[in-house]
């Protein structure tokens, strides 16, 4: 066990734990932040996606030791009302059918549009290929994407 | 107008209101409409008033409705209710709607399976809206004084037109709570529908895009413990021995102890299936810790011999399967399912006398085609939550078959019916996995064991390794041409490990004078169950990637090949028992040849097209190739569906595009296979399923448009596109593709891709 001060959505927290507990399960069962979700466990569906001082990362292999004194943004966080453009425009395109991948989805893609305001199809599918979503909304996430571009550009 | 008898009683069901064990997942949010926006907040009422089990309405106005059925992501938590909000004609922005308890006295088949929510839920979600519309009707004939006749309603009023009188819902709720329920309701005629038929976002939309709790992973409970198991690595092994002391020592953990989900003794549901009954479980406060403990156990392995297992099955019935020891390969697979399907199998149905025919037939087409297991992989694991004590058993989390299941946790704990309460939480994904509840069981178990609240988790490679998977298939067709390219006979030959594909009495069966349909089957330890589409899944993009060889080899187009044979099926047929209505089948393979403009060539785009009818429902599919970087890429899917009336359009597109998307992917990119009974792919670095970048850039669905009761959209999307990708790829590279995945024969073609 080790003392660790992570900040989650701009709040301070002193943990008392394990230091290789992946951040997944530190939002998901320290936290009760289970909006981040488990998928494969080896970075390979993109379902736990958070963002590590701004950057989109998968959780469930990253050490809580190695996010000391970094700011983790969940989907919880990433917008006060739940009103962020990418999530009023997966709203507006009703991308989800189980939903379950979704929010690793968004964040994924509130990163992307950080980096890349206006991307090209081709950007949003390869910035996007390291989520999986089982129910195959691809096309509508992608449309989402860019309704959230515009919106952003406006 | 339809005029239906009701069954409703005004028995409560409030005892078990959704998710009443205190956990976490109750933030259910009164306060949000089913449109989900931040500015459709309603006030809650002062008081609620239940008219039946389906809905209740607050003295504001406000309406609750219940959702029957488990929501694995086909829409039912939100089309469900919109059909009891037409008949009751309130206004939808008025709705909250609520994940219902079970209670199949008040809903019947609160099961997700067979596309069937929809089609078996219409009337019965109709009545109950109407009902409580009558009732509301009277209670202000009454208050008014004037005859119910003249009473009319619109979005959540009432009306007297004649005196201009009006009350809101609300105003009259407690009145036509104690109005006798009417013995008979008046429906709506479709033209008169307001909802029904208009796109209605997700009523879970704005939570899962903030990441609220909603899946059954999300769960938690004061003092729960984490449980999760280790199971034999192969198929065909059990446990020798545990030592699970060093495991125990570490940080965090409870115990470790081995269980039996099921005893040897019990007799199985259809629902029950699992390979792996005997398990190693380690308890413990967190998930982590829990997993860092099970890498410590060191466990022994042995291997079964044959035996039997007894099931009932889904109808009642009862059947006895035979389980073979041994540890299985899948080239060996290969191998026994190409010698099976050269022998006679059982013929499930003759017309006329195909032998003959094939024997003086001017051309022979003969081809197989193959595909393997497959694991569902839905995105959110297998898991549940328990809390057994010892007079009752509280369960909550993703079951396809809460009915089902309660049984089996009844038998297994010793407890009564009435005891176990079975709560239903969203799910990240059911595909029929989750209609097969083993887990359900264990954490139970588990619960009962450590006398304490305990959320079971699988890991995904727990999740991929102990499947209940889509078997292996195999089928075998052949098609005779008279010297004028007319098809005189045609006959399939289908089995699988462990079970066959074959729909003997589907087209083109009643379109063909001489018809032979067989199947085989070869018995296997390796666990299967319902995959989107069973059966399906395979056969039609076998049968249909076929057809598509005859007309070619007729001379004729694929399109008009089919028709003339539904022509056939409908002006002529075969047989009696033909499962399927020639006219809708023709209807979406005319309307996606004119949406997708089918004759019009395009350079460098490739089209295949395929039709299939399954769960009720008619889908044509045009896919077109184009090629990226030497590889094909779906630039376009065009898909013609007649599912009778579209309850939510928005949510039933969406559901189309993903059977698409889904039936492509599994077909290009999906292979579970076995060493020696070890699935060789546990997690998705080596398992592929389909991503953003390999998904069509565009999907067009369109809908025929009629007034028959709706029918299956679930699964009905998936089969057909994997016959339309299969001809497209041959047009790309003038290569037939036989077996699935077909990514293994593009990679290894040294044709021009």
């Amino acid at each position: 066990m080790a003392a660790i001060n992570i900040t989650v959505n701009g709040k301070k927290q002193a943990l008392d734990i394990d230091p290789t507990t992946p951040v997944l399960w530190v939002l998901r069962d320290h936290l009760d932040l289970v909006g981040t979700k488990f998928g494969c466990g080896m970075a390979m569906c993109g379902a736990c996606t958070v963002h590590i001082d701004g950057v989109a990362t998968r959780s469930c292999v990253l050490p809580v030791s190695e996010v000391a004194d970094k700011a983790i943004t969940t989907i919880e966080g990433l917008s006060e009302k739940g009103d962020h453009p990418v999530q009023k425009a997966w709203l507006e395109h009703d991308v989800p059918q189980c939903g379950y991948c979704q929010a690793g989805q968004v964040m994924n893609a509130a990163s992307l549009l950080k980096d890349n305001p206006n991307p090209t199809d081709e950007e949003i599918e390869t910035a996007m290929s390291g989520n999986i979503c089982r129910c195959g909304t691809y096309v509508r996430i992608k449309a989402a994407i860019k309704t959230a571009a515009n919106s952003s550009n406006q | 107008m339809t005029i239906v008898k009701t069954t409703i009683g005004r028995r409560s069901f409030l005892k078990a209101s959704a998710l009443a064990g205190g956990g976490m997942i109750l933030g259910f949010n009164w306060l949000m409409s089913a449109c989900s926006k931040p500015e459709d907040v309603l006030a809650l009422p002062k008081e609620w008033f239940e008219l039946n089990g389906f809905l209740k309405i607050g003295d504001n106005g406000v309406v609750t409705i219940m959702s029957p059925n488990p929501e694995i992501g086909q829409n039912v938590k939100t089309s469900m209710p919109m059909i009891v909000a037409e008949e009751l004609d309130v206004d939808w922005k008025r709705v909250i709607v609520e994940q219902a308890p079970l209670n199949t006295d008040i809903f019947t088949r609160q099961l997700a399976g067979g596309s069937q929510s929809i089609r078996q839920g219409w009337t019965s979600l109709r009545t109950a809206g109407a009902t409580a519309r009558q009732m509301l009707r009277e209670a202000a004939a009454a208050s008014w004084q004037v005859p119910v006749d003249e009473i009319t309603t619109e979005a959540g009023m009432l009306y007297h037109k004649s005196s201009n009188k009006s009350a809101g819902f609300g105003e009259m709720a407690s009145a036509a709570a104690s109005v006798e329920i009417p013995k008979e309701v008046t429906l709506k005629d479709a033209k008169d529908f307001k909802i029904i038929g208009t796109p209605r976002t997700n009523v879970d939309g704005q939570k899962i895009v903030t990441g609220q709790p909603l899946f059954g992973l999300d769960y938690k409970k004061e003092g729960m413990l984490v449980a999760m198991i280790a199971h034999a690595p192969a198929f065909g092994l059990k446990l020798k021995s545990m030592d699970g002391a060093e495991a125990k020592s570490m940080p965090g953990i409870k115990d470790v102890f081995t269980i039996k989900a099921y005893e040897d003794d019990y007799a199985r549901q259809w629902s029950d299936v699992s390979a792996f009954p005997e398990l190693v479980v380690v308890v413990g406060n967190t998930t982590w810790e829990v997993m860092k403990a099970r890498k410590a156990l060191k466990l022994e392995w042995e291997p079964f011999g044959d035996h039997n297992e007894s099931f009932s099955t889904f109808s009642g019935g009862s059947e006895d399967k035979k389980v073979p020891g041994g540890l299985e390969n899948s080239n060996k697979h290969t191998q026994l399912m190409a010698s099976l399907a050269a022998k006679k199998g059982r013929v499930v149905r003759k017309d006329g006398d195909p032998d003959a025919v094939f024997k003086k037939a001017a051309k022979v087409i003969e081809r197989s085609y193959t595909a393997p297991f497959l694991a569902h992989n839905t995105m959110e694991p297998m898991n549940f939550f328990a809390d057994v004590t010892a007079d009752k058993a509280v369960l909550v989390g993703p079951t396809q078959t809460p009915e089902f299941m309660e049984k089996s946790v009844s038998a297994r704990l010793g407890l009564p019916l009435e005891k176990i309460d079975i709560q239903m939480t969203r799910m990240g994904g059911g595909f029929g996995r989750r209609l097969y509840g083993h887990f359900l069981v264990e954490a139970a178990v588990i619960s009962q064991k450590m006398q304490a609240p305990v959320k079971l988790i699988y890991s995904r490679e727990d999740d991929m390794t102990f499947g209940t998977y889509r078997p292996a298939y195999h089928a075998m067709y052949r098609a005779a041409l008279d010297e004028n390219n007319n098809l005189i006979a045609f006959h399939v030959r289908a089995g699988g490990i462990p079970e066959s594909p074959l729909f003997a009495n589907r087209f083109p069966a009643g379109s063909v004078t001489n018809y032979l349909a067989e199947e085989w089957s070869q018995e296997s330890n390796i666990t299967v169950g319902a995959f989107r589409a069973p059966r399906s899944n395979f056969i039609a993009g076998a049968e249909q990637a076929f057809l598509d060889e005859v007309a070619e080899t007729a001379g004729k187009d694929p399109i008009d090949f089919r028709l003339e044979l539904l022509a056939r099926a409908k002006s002529d047929p075969v047989g009696e028992k033909n499962d399927y209505e020639p006219d809708r089948y023709a209807g979406v393979l005319e309307l996606v040849k004119e949406k997708s403009n089918w004759g019009q060539e395009t350079p460098g785009v490739y089209r295949g097209v395929s039709a299939y009818f399954c769960h009720n429902s008619y889908v044509a599919h045009v896919v077109d190739l184009v090629m990226e970087n030497g590889k094909p890429r779906v630039e376009k899917v065009h898909c013609a569906v007649d599912c009778g009336i579209v309850v939510n359009p928005i949510a039933a597109t969406n559901l189309i595009e993903g059977g698409s998307v889904d039936g492509i992917g599994h077909s290009m990119f999906s292979n579970l296979t076995f060493t020696d009974g070890v699935p060789d792919q546990s997690n998705f670095d080596k398992y592929r399923l389909i991503r953003h970048r390999e998904a069509p850039k565009s999907i067009d669905v369109h809908f025929v448009q009629n007034d028959i009761d709706p029918t299956g959209l679930g699964e009905p999307p998936f089969p057909p596109v994997v016959g339309a990708l299969a001809n497209a790829l041959y047009k790309s590279n003038g290569k037939r593709f036989y077996s699935q995945p077909f990514i293994k024969d593009i990679e290894t073609s040294s044709l021009r891709m």
